[in-house]
């Protein structure tokens, strides 16, 4: 690799400056125990403390838990038997190619778009049923539906680098199809599965437009309390709360980082 | 082909069999795609052509009275006005993916060179802001581009922005979120491109070719097109449709095509309105992605 | 280790088409109980469609596989006492080397004791027992081919398969593995067939060999009959640098460009091809009394235990290992003896 002009480092380090730099300014606020004004007056870990005092709080962050790990396990169990069914059995090229454009729909649509479409599906199934109201069904429904594509999406790469070598030698070994489907491809999947479902975690805690449009009053999320909140005018609590989330943002990703290079050995 | 027993990788069954079974693993997941996914987009093309009733209500005639409004036509005659949303929204998109490239491509550069130690350090550090909620960075700049702070006070200086006053919500804002916010979808891609790249055609570019610039174009970026292909997609789309970015930093005086869509599902409670801007959103997004997918041939053909 | 030492493996009119194109085109072939039997052909040519036929993994369009009497033609894979050693040796990576060589034994509820001593005893056979706790990625080349042996011998099967068992390794250990394999098939008396495109591979190991071209077997025999005896162009080419000579049938023998020579048969044929191994070729000091030539030296080639003289007229390649007297542009006597011609067919 050749050396990197110092034009190129010093454009490289703004640009990363340009990044974070936000974000930093989110976390000093966090700690800066004026209240209204922007200016240092002084370390207090006060809106912390606050944060965990506030019952509303505490129950936005159990919804937005909530809201992910549900989707999460129903998105990973669909999607995954999505990208067995995808890749391993023998699909015309004209099958492969609408499944395909099928799981490619949810990825590039725009979310506005995608959340558009629920809400005119909500209003429409609620003549059946109360459970479409505004609320927790609904924003799980929502996140499983582009989740689904993006675990399959993951899995059915993983599937592709395990090759039928392995399947067909664990046959050649006597294995039935369920032996073989418990003992070989499930254990090779499974950095796969677990890759998916961090990302569809993730998506679905990063989630804000479809959240937006599909929850009730009951069912608010620390990305809509924000939002919310940030329209009335911006406060150190909430200063405090969005630290939080990007440092859990920050050991979630360097987790799966560490998983997937891991696996990779 | 029917009953004929075939062996699939060494398990012996049906081509039928086989398939019914590879049905079985789909179904679920497909079922429910179909199911909340490509029936309410039908359904969304469907009430484009409908209208609204006057408690916000969906009466089903057809009708292209939507599309019309879209247009600017209306009872009172023609204004541009929902057609400035949707133009500006594509050279919002457009140009927040200019700089977003422009940008990618030091860094991405900047990265592969970095040791393989450091490397992934780097890489995590682009890796966060993208998985980073979008409200939160997008609201971040508020305290960057409060009035107290020394890029305010300068703006003020230069005689920019009134005294005292902060830089959002305006146009500058809106570029300054919406880059920082599409940025990691571009530079990974592109970093992965980067990394493969074969330094040896660059090295006969420079022996070939006296500017740099040709260089570049001849040797680097075309090597680099898959990456970028990707990131440019990544970009433009969510560009094209976001709302949070123009409604925080934009403020009334700045809609994009995204806040003109959440207004008519949500306040307005005009569905079929709201169904046609989609369309709209969606057709532009399409236009634009082909239009650059027949730039990018050519420039791959160079 | 095996105890169905009688079963013979019957091919019988063996045709397979994937689509429109035929990979196998009507084989019949026998291999006997104990031999170590070698598929050798170019890529392509359809040895390992065959081999997979036997394994179970593909069934053929028509035709029958008889083992030990039974039709075994639509038993899948799992129910055949037939092994295979995958060309990537398909080791299962989130398992150790242990687990590794007993899957097999355990994907059939062998008891848990029996599992344990024979999969012992396999390690120990293939020198295996220190790394039994290891993941395969931790493994050289070599010893992740010997899991993949152990792994299909513990099963005693009567025929093991292998696809191209070297293909992975590097030149300097392919040549020490080939003998161990061929000293472990006469170990187990196993029936060992082999799929390769190695001619020395093929040699080295074989009891005997079956030539593939074109989805046919070309030619069937020891290896020293295919190897001084090939039928016809294909195998004298494909096995070693044989000298191919246009001939003309005369008197006694054939007349080629070079000169006429006296042949052991008679050719069937008018005109074709008569072929003649390097190392067949003799030098002399003088003219021999039959099927002399003089010939110049073009080039010398020095191939480590002997050298490769190149030849004109007729770019002839002698095999010889006392080289000290020639030097290039010296003119020798060569015999090529009635015997060691060839006459090829069709």
């Amino acid at each position: 690799m050749k050396a990197t002009h110092p034009v190129i480092t010093s454009l490289a380090t703004m640009t990363m400056g340009f990044l974070y730099l936000p974000l930093f300014g989110v976390a000093i606020y966090s700690v800066n125990s004026a209240e209204k004004s922007l200016l240092w007056e002084g370390f207090t870990f006060n809106w912390y403390l606050q944060l965990f005092e506030n019952e509303w709080i505490i129950q936005t962050a159990w919804n937005t838990l909530k809201l992910a790990l549900v989707s999460t396990v129903i998105a990973t169990i669909l999607g995954t038997l999505v990208a067995i069914g995808i890749n391993r059995f023998p699909w015309s090229r004209k099958a492969n190619a609408f499944l395909d454009v099928l799981l490619h729909i949810p990825v590039v649509t725009p979310d506005i778009i995608m959340a558009g479409a629920l809400v005119v599906a909500f209003g429409a199934l609620r003549a059946f049923s109360d459970v479409f109201e505004p609320g927790m069904v609904n924003m799980i429904i929502g996140h499983i539906t582009f989740q689904i594509a993006f675990v399959a999406l993951v899995v059915r790469s993983r599937l592709a680098s395990i090759g039928h070598d392995v399947e067909e030698a664990a046959r050649d070994l006597f294995a039935s199809n369920w032996y073989v489907m418990r003992r070989i491809m499930l254990p090779l999947m499974l950095p796969g599965v677990v890759a998916g479902a961090m990302l569809a975690f993730t998506l679905s805690l990063d989630d804000f437009v479809l959240s937006f449009f599909t929850s009730g009053p009951d069912s608010q999320t620390l990305p809509l309390y924000i939002y919310a909140a940030v329209r009335k005018g911006v406060t150190p609590e909430i200063h405090a709360l969005s630290t939080l989330v990007v440092l859990i943002t920050v050991v979630l990703v360097v987790g799966a980082e560490r998983l997937g290079r891991k696996k990779e050995i | 082909m029917g009953k004929k027993l075939i062996i699939w990788h060494g398990d012996l069954t049906s081509r039928r069999a086989l398939i019914q079974r590879g049905l079985t693993f789909l179904s679920g997941g497909m079922l429910w795609l179909m199911l909340f996914l490509v029936i309410p987009s039908l359904v969304l093309v469907a009430l484009s052509f409908a209208s609204r009733g006057s408690y916000g209500e969906v009466i089903w005639n057809f009708t292209v009275e939507n599309y019309e409004r879209l247009m600017g036509f209306s009872a009172f005659g023609w204004t541009p006005d929902y057609l400035y949303i949707l133009g500006r929204s594509v050279v919002v998109a457009f140009l927040t993916t200019l700089i977003s490239v422009i940008l990618a491509f030091p860094l991405s550069f900047f990265i592969a060179s970095r040791p393989p130690r450091t490397r992934y350090l780097w890489l995590t550090l682009v890796i966060v802001p993208f998985w980073t909620n979008m409200v939160i960075r997008a609201y971040a700049w508020f305290l960057i581009l409060a009035p107290e702070l020394p890029f305010a006070k300068l703006a003020a200086t230069l005689g920019l922005v009134p005294e005292g006053a902060a830089l959002y919500p305006s146009v500058f804002a809106v570029y300054l979120g919406m880059v920082s916010m599409f940025l990691p979808f571009v530079v990974l891609p592109l970093y992965s491109s980067v990394e493969r790249l074969d330094w040896s055609l660059v090295e006969a570019a420079q022996d070939l070719y006296s500017s740099r610039s040709r260089v570049f174009f001849k040797a680097i970026l075309p090597q680099t097109m898959p990456g970028l292909s990707v990131g440019v997609v990544l970009t433009f789309v969510p560009a094209m449709g976001t709302f949070v970015v123009p409604d925080l930093l934009g403020g009334a005086k700045y809609m994009l095509v995204g806040n003109l869509i959440q207004q008519q599902f949500g306040a307005s409670r005009d569905w079929p309105f709201g169904a046609a801007v989609s369309m709209a959103l969606m057709v532009l997004t399409m236009i634009s992605l082909q239009l650059y997918r027949r730039r990018g041939e050519e420039i791959e053909l160079l | 280790m095996n105890t169905n030492k009688e079963k013979n493996l019957t091919i019988q009119n063996v045709v397979k088409t994937f689509g429109k194109v035929e990979v196998l085109k009507t084989v019949n072939q026998e291999v006997r109980a104990g031999e170590f039997f070698t598929l050798l052909g170019p890529s392509g040519c359809g040895k390992t469609t065959l081999l997979r036929i036997i394994a179970g993994l593909e069934l053929p369009t028509s035709g029958k596989v008889i083992l030990g009497g039974d039709d075994i033609t639509s038993l899948p894979a799992p129910k055949r006492q037939v092994n295979m050693v995958f060309q990537s040796y398909a080791l299962f990576p989130h398992m150790t080397i242990y687990e590794n060589v007993a899957f097999g034994l355990r994907s059939r509820k062998i008891a848990a004791g029996e599992i344990q001593r024979r999969v012992a005893y396999g390690l120990e056979m293939m020198g295996l027992d220190p790394m039994k706790d290891r993941m395969p990625d931790q493994l050289s080349g070599g010893q992740k081919q010997r899991v993949a042996l152990a792994r299909a011998l513990v099963n005693e099967p009567d025929i093991l398969l292998l696809d191209e068992p070297m293909s992975a390794l590097d030149a300097k250990l392919r040549a020490r593995v080939q003998e161990e394999l061929r000293q472990l098939q006469r170990k187990l008396g196993t029936t060992f067939i082999m799929v390769t495109h190695d001619q020395d591979e093929a040699l080295v190991c074989s009891d005997r060999i079956a030539v593939m071209n074109e989805g046919q077997i070309v030619q069937c025999g020891s290896p020293e009959e295919v190897y001084d005896y090939p039928r016809n162009k294909f195998v004298a080419e494909f096995l070693g640098a044989a000298n191919l000579l246009k001939a003309k049938r005369c008197e006694g023998g054939v007349s080629t460009d070079i000169g006429s020579f006296t042949l052991a048969k008679t050719p069937e044929w008018h005109e074709g091809l008569v072929a003649i191994r390097p190392e067949w070729i003799r030098i002399r000091e003088s003219q021999p009394e039959q099927n002399g030539l003089l010939a110049t030296i073009q080039d010398i080639v020095y191939r480590g235990t002997n050298f490769d003289l190149l030849l004109s007229p007729g770019a002839l390649r002698v095999r010889t290992n006392s080289f000290k007297h020639f030097k290039v542009g010296d003119q020798v006597w060569l015999e090529l003896p009635a015997k060691e011609l060839v006459v090829l067919g069709e």
